[in-house]
């Protein structure tokens, strides 16, 4: 009958997911990560809530709760996204948006804050004004310098990549330099704030957050085919009829928006959408973004609330969760290169 | 229905004192067969090519392929009748030998393949003898297989020009002689105009309609392999005394 006909083109296909197994993998990894990721929710949720249920008490603490939730997931998918996106935009996975310089910037807008006006500096740039003047320095600095670097003469991926270190250079001595002149007090508060931190996020920034990450979230998931694509590299890409200049500017725009917001929420954060983006390369092993992104956002989710709920929760250290996330993620790293031998 | 180029021209490092032009080039490709760009090293061969197949910006004059501007005409519709592949292609997602030929068809289906997409897939895999190794990764490939693999994938793409910039650099004999086979039979089978960088003037020779010979950045001589296999030609041509001698599969060029 037709069967085999039909089976045999079946059979040959070049779908993103190569056989059964390959997708009995990705099942099992996406279910693990989803699991955990629940698991971290609930936990975190209802861990040691000291008041009984339900009173106006109750919802009081389980409101912020949720509220650090949020701004954990807002936080890991903007980086997850980001580092995808720009990865696969500069085709090379061990260069992350922060390369870029925006840690650079929220630390000298902070610092130059605390210089120029003592601890009253420092708090005052907490509310929603001030956060989205801080996005919105962010995201100018960011576009100025991709469409110049990359739509001018010089046209040219590794330029901007290094103009982006060094003017992130350049900030981060501008903010040394400032930090030697403050007063021990001042240096404290502005440590803590320097440090990227859940707690840093107010409640009051997460309506502005959470519509914009989304939005550009799906603009790049839109574009994902056009991601695959690029991901070939430049001429591979423009052979198949991508216009790789355009196409190039809008990734870094929304990327630079991603980062931008979450740096502007919580903090920089260098290694977190670094890790989630290669442990999504390495489990999902796939070429597509489709699939690639969701992983990737799951490992940032569960990486971040994971270490959330067990520093702040369990150990009472919340102001360490990068810490943590920076060592035992860079330990796994580590350990999964090792045992796949490839990047 | 060719490419024709009108005074195009090139300008590396303009302005500095060792500034290099390649150009004004007037001329025209006839489609069909295998046209072969040859000449020395920073002839233009390459900035020719790369600018035909729209990838290098073209500094003064027009090239149009089939009638399309390569410049106005948008990049997607010159994918559908166009398609070049360069020597440097190395990039970090991990691919199987299916699934690279299949981008192939993005210009046609935007990403999401059809079964029709999938018949011109296993067709190019097919030709290309990289039925058995569909299936392998790319980074389990010998630099032959992967060449081959990249070819299949512009060969899916289904246009009538394909543009291979030295697609035998690396390639041993055995892969060399392969490649220029199927790219015979991809223009004589299957129709396509196919114009292609070649190091190697007896490889041109032997396998090609056409041979567009340039140095110092202008044509030099654009005529039929019999035309262009003369000692007096190849040694202007390659600044090097070449003599053709009669060999069993037609002239060659002997050079040292």
């Amino acid at each position: 009958m037709f069967k085999t006909a039909e089976h045999q083109s079946l059979r040959r296909h070049s779908k993103p997911i190569t056989s059964s197994k390959h997708m009995r993998n990705y099942v099992l990894v996406m279910a693990v990560l989803v699991t955990l990721a629940v698991g971290f929710t609930v936990a975190v949720m209802s861990y040691n809530i000291p008041v009984a249920c339900c009173d106006e008490r109750w919802w009081l603490i389980a409101g912020m709760r949720r509220d650090s939730l949020l701004t954990i997931a807002v936080v890991a998918l903007a980086h997850a996204v980001a580092t995808v996106a720009f990865q696969t935009a500069v085709n090379n996975r061990i260069l992350t948006p922060g390369i870029m310089g925006f840690g650079s910037l929220y630390t000298v807008i902070q610092t130059a804050a605390a210089y120029l006006f003592g601890v009253g500096g420092v708090v005052a740039l907490v509310g929603v004004g001030p956060f989205l003047l801080q996005l919105l320095a962010m995201m100018v600095l960011a576009t100025i310098l991709y469409t110049w670097l990359l739509s001018g003469r010089f046209s040219n991926i590794h330029i901007m990549l290094l103009v982006g270190v060094v003017i992130g250079g350049v900030l981060g001595s501008l903010s040394n330099f400032m930090q030697r002149m403050l007063d021990p007090s001042t240096f404290d508060v502005l440590t803590a704030r320097l440090f990227g931190n859940i707690s840093n996020a107010r409640a009051e920034y997460l309506p502005y957050a959470v519509p914009i990450v989304l939005l550009v979230t799906a603009l790049l998931w839109w574009r994902a085919n056009t991601l695959n694509v690029m991901a070939l590299g430049k001429t591979a890409a423009l052979n198949l009829g991508v216009s790789y200049k355009r196409e190039l500017i809008i990734i870094m725009a929304l990327v630079s928006v991603l980062v931008a917001t979450a740096t502007a929420l919580v903090g920089p954060m260098m290694f977190l959408g670094f890790l989630s983006a290669i442990l999504a390369y390495q489990f999902a092993d796939t070429y597509s973004h489709r699939l690639l992104l969701p992983m990737a956002f799951l490992f940032g989710y569960t990486i971040l609330a994971g270490s959330y709920f067990i520093l702040r929760h369990v150990w009472d250290a919340g102001g360490a969760v990068t810490v943590i996330v920076e060592l035992i993620g860079g330990l796994v790293f580590l350990i999964v290169l090792m045992r796949k031998g490839r990047l | 229905m060719s490419i024709s180029l009108s005074e195009v021209q090139k300008d590396y490092s303009a302005g500095s004192r060792d500034s290099v032009q390649i150009g004004p080039v007037t001329t025209e490709i006839e489609a069909g067969g295998i046209t072969a760009l040859v000449g020395p090293n920073g002839a233009g061969k390459s900035t020719i090519l790369t600018m035909i197949g729209r990838l290098l910006e073209i500094d003064h004059g027009q090239i149009t392929v089939a009638g399309h501007d390569v410049v106005s005409t948008p990049s997607k519709a010159i994918a559908k009748i166009l398609s070049v592949l360069r020597q440097e292609n190395h990039f970090v997602t991990r691919l199987t030998v299916r699934q690279l030929v299949g981008f192939g068809r993005f210009p046609h289906s935007g990403g999401r393949l059809t079964l029709g997409d999938e018949k011109y897939i296993s067709e190019a895999i097919d030709f290309l003898d990289l039925t058995d190794l569909e299936n392998r990764y790319l980074d389990q490939l010998s630099g032959g297989q992967r060449q081959r693999a990249y070819v299949a994938m512009v060969l899916a793409q289904q246009t009538d020009y394909v543009l291979l910039d030295e697609p035998l650099n690396n390639l041993d004999m055995q892969h060399a002689v392969q490649m220029m086979q199927q790219l015979r039979r991809a223009a004589d089978e299957l129709g396509r105009t196919i114009v292609i960088v070649l190091h190697d003037i007896n490889f041109a020779a032997h396998y090609s309609d056409r041979i567009l010979a340039m140095k110092n950045g202008q044509v030099v001589k654009h005529g039929r392999p019999a035309e262009i296999m003369q000692d007096k030609v190849l040694s202007d041509i390659f600044n090097t005394e070449v003599q053709v001698i009669e060999g069993p599969n037609g002239p060659l060029a002997v050079y040292y």
